[in-house]
């Protein structure tokens, strides 16, 4: 159990660094090769990219680790809680102002992403394991 | 508009990757035993199949479309309107890899369309 509240966590706070360091970076509104090489530049060398993408890895390397012994329909509809602690950590960490609106349609997709990880993980007529 | 084609790569093309290495890790077998050594050549095979790199490539761009998409948006919104990929790797497992995708999954998958419809209409 503490390693799954580990990966609801660990997961959106990457997405939080990952975002708080292209916010830093400033939009990137070119799709043109020559304008993207200094951007790309400036994004390695950003702390919080790095800080993002370690998290994101921890929890890579954490969800592998609960899959070894819980079964992937337990694992699944826990992990839907992200979703809820993405937007908790948005407004914690980055000071986002979530509208109502966009609380509901959160809980909603956690609703949806729940449902969907409650059915068989293995659909292709081998008898399932898990 | 910019927001639309940025969202297409993330969905598509990081499902799109997550299908082709999923291809390639079908071909290669189930993995049993996790000892270092098997490990290690496990990912060297994997690392020998077309379908891999294509796989890398195509969640590499998707990569990328999130972090350009987070330049000027909010974590608070892409990331749950990103949750779009459960539909496309229903509809995408199911004609890429023959996966049966059963009643209760479909409901699922239309019930996170509609939440990430209500967080679309909170965009700023």
């Amino acid at each position: 159990m503490p390693l799954v509240l580990v990966s609801i966590i660990l997961g959106p706070l990457g997405n939080v660094f990952l975002g708080k360091a292209m916010k830093g970076i400033g939009p990137v509104t070119s799709a043109r090769i020559l304008d993207l090489v200094p951007i790309a530049s400036r994004v390695l060398a950003s702390g919080y990219i790095w800080l993002g993408i370690a998290c994101l890895l921890g929890f890579f390397i954490v969800h592998m680790l609960l899959l070894t012994w819980a079964d992937y329909s337990y694992v699944q509809p826990a992990t839907s809680l992200s979703y809820l602690s993405i937007s908790v950590l948005s407004y914690l960490l980055l000071g986002e102002i979530l509208s109502p609106l966009r609380w509901l349609g959160v809980t909603v997709i956690c609703l949806g992403v729940f449902l969907v990880g409650r059915t068989s993980p293995s659909t292709t007529g081998a008898p399932s394991r898990a | 508009m910019r927001e639309v084609v940025l969202f297409f790569l993330i969905v598509v093309a990081g499902t799109g990757g997550e299908l082709c290495v999923s291809r390639a890790m079908k071909s290669i077998g189930e993995v049993h035993d996790f000892s270092p050594k098997s490990v290690l050549s496990f990912v060297l095979q994997s690392l020998r199949l077309p379908w891999m790199w294509l796989g890398i490539a195509l969640m590499s761009l998707g990569f990328f479309s999130l972090l350009a998409i987070l330049s000027f948006q909010e974590v608070s919104f892409v990331v749950p309107v990103s949750a779009l990929s459960y539909a496309a790797g229903a509809f995408g497992a199911k004609a890429f890899l023959g996966e049966r995708i059963n009643g209760n999954r479909w409901i699922g998958i239309a019930v996170v369309c509609i939440g990430v419809t209500i967080v679309w209409w909170s965009r700023k």
